[in-house]
């Protein structure tokens, strides 16, 4: 059943995509944060045919399942634009796009919880609408959703598979060409799990840690 | 120890004329009229919910007018030309105007990520292009007027609300605004902080020649700094007069009963302090 010598002669293959699996969730992580914060500043803006439009783009990206549209982009954008993008950025640009429209929802939550007094003030001081975003509400929005953010950090890492179907060779791509050449998928599928689950769980317990090193500053910047 | 009216002879800073605001159908404020003349120092009363907060919100272009026009410095506020015809100002006439103004709130608004240092500064700075050590200098001296001075790098979460409230002012006066609007600024404070609140703003009334509409419920401290008193009863001046005038000589009868109401609560306030102070 479960060979042991072909477990440990596959596992040095499986590390091997460690590092582009990682790569490939922190860069779409970025561009998702990067896309993010314009994203929900344009949701709340006053004006409508800017707020209108992208709300409805950001909720039919969200309630369409990502594996479509990796497909768009690696299948329909080369014969439609003529644009052909690598695995690695198409999976990038996807996955950052997809979870973009969910960071712009923690943004909002992390933007509305700044108390209105807070733009009053700035108003009153005469900063510009830029100053005041960058200056005072988004340096108080940020810093409580750390730890939401965290956990979609999780959600992305184990979310690449998905990037598999459009041929980015990370680690379930490893281990079903693996697999496929030996007939031996129970190690390969084990190990695969096994990775992204050492690799998660510290990942979660050090996004709770910061959500309780969160808390307590908060609590004592309150009783000093 | 009240005032007479000055005798302002240059024309006035501020000029409301005709100025309604509507919320949802709700008229809170009917065709005012108004002129406030250079440092004179104003003191609104009245009810709760008669107005007196969307006078100071509309000058400070928090709320926009209904109908009516608002002058400072013989400007319109929220009007502007553009080609030939009068448009509601946009954002960059807003913000040239708005330099001449500055408020103090009830809830203080201080920013929570920020000392109270930078609280004072960060405007100077990057409103005012004040090079940053010209401007800490200059928010030192304010945070000294107000009697912060040991407490520069502290955060507001960490000081009370009558410090609060004091940097809060420090961070309005250091724009050197021409009119100062203080809405209800004592109201949230416990009643044994109130009072260094208010010495804070007598001071600055005695130095200062900075126009002051103050919203307040303290009637001995309008009584004391201002120049005139303005009695607002839903959503209009009802009366209005020197502080001898309004507190000594009431001609309408809201404004009767207002003070009549007030007088009775504090003697009220008065007889439970003193119950207090005896069970203790």
């Amino acid at each position: 059943m479960w060979d042991w010598n072909y477990t440990w002669e596959i596992l040095p293959q499986l590390l091997k995509v460690v590092p582009i699996t990682i790569a490939a969730t922190l860069s779409a992580f970025i561009f998702a944060c990067a896309l993010g914060a314009p994203l929900a500043m344009a949701k709340q803006s006053k004006n409508k045919w800017l707020s209108l439009p992208v709300s409805a783009i950001a909720d039919f990206i969200r309630k369409t399942p990502l594996i479509i549209q990796l497909f768009v982009l690696v299948f329909v954008l080369p014969t439609s634009i003529g644009l052909t993008l690598s695995p690695f950025v198409a999976g990038m640009i996807g996955l950052g796009i997809h979870y973009s429209t969910y960071l712009s929802e923690v943004y909002r939550s992390g933007i509305e919880a700044v108390p209105k007094g807070q733009w009053e003030a700035s108003t009153a001081l005469n900063f510009t609408k830029t100053n005041t975003w960058l200056r005072i509400i988004l340096p108080q929005s940020i810093p409580p959703t750390i730890p939401v953010m965290g956990n979609y950090l999780i959600t992305m890492f184990k979310e690449t598979p998905t990037l598999s179907a459009i041929t980015l060779v990370e680690l379930l791509m490893t281990a079903k060409t693996l697999g496929s050449s030996s007939f031996k998928y129970v190690e390969a599928l084990t190990l695969v799990g096994l990775i992204f689950l050492v690799l998660s769980y510290p990942s979660a317990l050090l996004v709770r840690a910061l959500e309780r090193r969160m808390q307590a500053r908060e609590g004592s910047a309150a009783i000093k | 120890m009240s005032q007479n009216i000055k005798n302002f002879s240059a024309e006035p800073i501020v000029r409301y004329r005709n100025v309604t605001k509507v919320f949802d159908q709700r008229v809170v404020l009917k065709r005012l009229d108004l002129d406030i003349m250079p440092g004179e120092k104003i003191a609104l009363i009245g009810p709760s919910g008669s107005g007196k907060t969307t006078i100071a919100r509309l000058l400070m272009t928090l709320e926009q007018p209904t109908s009516g026009t608002i002058e400072v410095n013989g400007e319109l506020l929220w009007h502007m030309q553009h080609k030939g015809k009068l448009i509601t100002a946009n954002e960059k006439h807003l913000h040239r105007m708005r330099s001449s103004i500055g408020m103090v709130f009830q809830h203080f608004n201080l920013f929570p990520h920020m000392t109270i240092l930078r609280n004072v500064m960060e405007a100077l700075v990057h409103v005012r292009k004040i090079p940053k050590p010209q401007a800490q200098q200059r928010a030192l001296e304010l945070l000294q007027q107000v009697g912060l001075q040991d407490h520069i790098k502290k955060y507001p979460a960490q000081l009370s609300g009558g410090q609060k409230q004091r940097v809060a002012i420090a961070r309005a006066l250091v724009m050197e605004p021409k009119i100062l609007l203080f809405d209800e600024v004592t109201s949230a404070l416990d009643p044994e902080l109130v009072g260094e609140v208010l010495d804070v703003i007598k001071g600055i009334a005695e130095k200062k020649d900075t126009a002051m509409l103050l919203i307040t419920h303290e009637m001995d401290f309008a009584r004391e700094i201002a120049d005139r008193i303005l009695f607002t009863d839903g959503g209009v001046i009802v009366e209005q007069g020197t502080p001898e005038q309004i507190f000594e000589n009431p001609q309408s009868p809201r404004l009767q009963a207002f003070l009549t109401r007030f007088l009775k609560e504090r003697q009220y306030g008065l007889a439970s302090e003193t119950a207090a102070a005896g069970a203790e």
